[in-house]
């Protein structure tokens, strides 16, 4: 029962915007998992607090869409530094239950506060510009969905290029492989440690920013959008940065397909997939060696 | 810190306090909420056992509890089963949902643990909300009979009380003699190194799979007590939100602790019972109690504090000898 194919094009073009939301998520588990070892819980939040800043920037205080986007990816960068100075630094070496509990207790931290701060309802987003869609035979692709993918396929570039072109880049590398090695030649490893985090927070403070026009906007928006991110970090092969992107956007295409015929079921798909992938590869599709 | 005999002390300790806890309350409502603080104390033993003592976590916790209400809760309204057989169907059928689900899962490690049963707490929730047929979707539930012994039924608050203090101590004394067994030796065992007990003979995928079982027997056995008591159950009880309280409550009485399990069930309950008209504040607290114990007092708040109350008396007293004191 796979929708006839006039509307499959909807479909993938909805999956692929969606999936590649999910890929920027994982993408930033991957950067604090090379550079930590850590699952940060807390990662989902940062698309929370990147959507919920850029509502209140560009609906509240009344700034240009770039500006607000802009304010809130620089908060949520912050915020991402944040929370690896007060809550992770100091728990250095302790066990990974201990850790796990820290970021699960810092993600709901952060929820509440957004909570608190916004409200419980849903907050709507201006499209940055217009929603007169575009008819491409079928399927109605919204000029949101173009500045979706252009945003995200011109920050993986930008990553690729500060991971392989830079000395930053080098030195997280560096550190991800090895950090004792690394620090012995020099290589501050926990202001890499910071920089993982703070990396990972501007790609979701990003991703929320982007996807809030779509999506609406609410404080546990994150719950969701990161366990599926994890999903797909887990479906790419974690650690794996090309992997993470990839694993979004098959997650995305899948999930949006799978909700063309049981939408009730939609979330349990990712999470089936995740399961699925943990259990029979854990590798993930692009295997290399887990930690 | 303790033997075994000082555990059979407390656990008689805290027998007396429960017996005569009804009389010293000052009403009907504050009853209920030692209730609920005792079925909540059940599913957090099962949990101290898995993350204090074997050392694996779960964030789904709240999924098997709610297995066991809505077995509870399907089989009385939906096919006229008495609530003993049905509590007993509850018990059986978390503990073979453990088995299933805990197979494939446990051979995880950590984080991918951790995610794994997260991902099956969702799951489950999107079922019971989604199964409209059998769950009564986000409606859930009502007209659950209540548990009777020939004509007495434990309709009453008091009653009810008592049935649950009952299954407290018994689970208390369950959780006592496994930690004192070889099962208990063999769990601190994978806690401490999996690979260490492992090299030295220990099936540890075997020891993890029972413990995971019976931590979801006990969730289940709970679920099944409180829809009896209250007597409608809707998916929403059973989400995210309560596998982290009950995560929060094992932690804030120390993870591996059994008199920490009433502890932080009993906190953590009335905490929430007081914020509940102001939900962003209790998740702000509990997010920060998480983050703050594990960060200055990992082995939970009651000895955490203890150990370093201790810790200053030995610096002031002998600071020659001062030898910091690690637990088990």
């Amino acid at each position: 029962m796979i929708p006839s194919a006039p509307y499959l094009l909807q479909y993938i073009v909805s999956g692929v915007t969606l999936g590649s939301i999910y890929g920027m998520i994982a993408l930033g588990f991957t950067l604090i998992h090379n550079a930590t070892g850590v699952v940060n819980f807390a990662q989902g939040e940062f698309v929370t607090y990147g959507a919920l800043i850029a509502i209140s920037c560009s609906a509240g205080l009344g700034l240009p869409m770039p500006l607000a986007v802009l304010i809130a990816v620089a908060a949520v960068t912050l915020l991402g530094a944040l929370l690896e100075l007060a809550a992770i630094r100091p728990a250095r070496g302790s066990t990974v239950i201990t850790l796990i509990i820290i970021t699960v207790g810092a993600s709901i931290l952060l929820r509440g506060v957004a909570m608190w701060l916004w409200g419980p309802d849903a907050l709507p987003m201006r499209h940055f510009s217009g929603e007169t869609p575009m008819q491409i035979g079928h399927a109605a692709i919204l000029p949101q969905h173009v500045w979706i993918m252009g945003i995200v396929v011109v920050t993986m570039f930008l990553l690729w290029v500060l991971g392989e072109r830079t000395q930053v880049g080098k030195a997280m590398r560096a550190c991800a492989m090895d950090t004792e090695a690394a620090q012995l030649v020099g290589i501050p490893a926990s202001r890499m440690v910071m920089l993982s985090f703070a990396l990972s927070g501007l790609l979701g403070g990003l991703a929320g920013a982007i996807v809030a026009p779509l999506a609406m906007a609410q404080y546990n928006m994150g719950i969701m959008l990161g366990l599926k991110g994890f999903a797909a970090a887990i479906l790419g092969g974690m650690g794996n940065p090309l992997g993470a992107v990839v694993g979004g956007i098959v997650l995305g295409v899948l999930e949006s397909i799978g909700a063309s015929l049981q939408s009730g079921f939609k979330d349990a798909i990712a999470f089936g997939i995740m399961l699925l992938v943990l259990l029979a590869k854990p590798t993930g599709l692009f295997g290399r060696r887990s930690r | 810190m303790g033997s075994r005999i000082q555990r059979y002390h407390t656990i008689g300790l805290i027998a007396v306090a429960a017996a005569v806890l009804p009389f010293v309350l000052p009403g009907d409502y504050a009853i209920h909420l030692a209730t609920v603080i005792g079925i909540n104390t059940i599913v957090v033993l099962g949990l101290n056992l898995l993350m204090g003592y074997a050392g694996q976590v779960s964030l789904g916790q709240a999924a098997f509890v709610g297995i066991g209400a809505y077995t509870s809760g399907i089989l009385t309204t939906k096919v006229g089963l008495s609530p003993w057989l049905a509590l007993a169907a509850g018990v059986a059928v978390t503990s073979a949902t453990g088995f299933i689900v805990g197979v494939p899962l446990l051979k995880l490690r950590g984080h991918y643990l951790a995610m794994g049963t997260l991902g099956f707490g969702m799951i489950v929730n999107i079922v019971l909300t989604q199964w409209g047929g059998l769950t009564g979707g986000t409606i859930g539930i009502m007209s659950i009979p209540p548990l009777a012994i020939g004509g007495f039924q434990f309709r009453s608050e008091l009653s009810f009380y008592y049935l649950v203090a009952f299954s407290v101590l018994l689970t208390m004394s369950l959780a006592a003699n496994i930690i004192d067994s070889r099962v208990g030796r063999a769990m601190r065992a994978v806690h401490g190194s999996e690979v260490a007990a492992e090299t030295s003979g220990v099936d540890t995928a075997r020891y993890k799979l029972q413990v995971f079982v019976l931590s979801a027997a006990l969730a289940g056995y709970a679920g099944s007590l409180y829809a009896h008591h209250a007597t409608y159950i809707h998916p929403g009880t059973f989400g995210f939100h309560q596998s982290i309280q009950l995560v929060v409550m094992a932690v804030l009485g120390g993870m591996a602790s059994i008199w920490g399990a009433v502890f932080g069930a009993g906190a953590v309950t009335l905490i929430a019972e007081n914020l509940r008209s102001f939900q962003e504040f209790s998740t702000i607290v509990f997010g920060g109690v998480l983050v703050i114990i594990m960060i200055f007092l990992p082995a939970g708040l009651w000895r955490g504090t203890g150990d370093v109350l201790q810790r200053l008396w030995r610096l002031r007293h002998r600071p020659a000898a001062s030898r910091s004191v690690e637990d088990v």
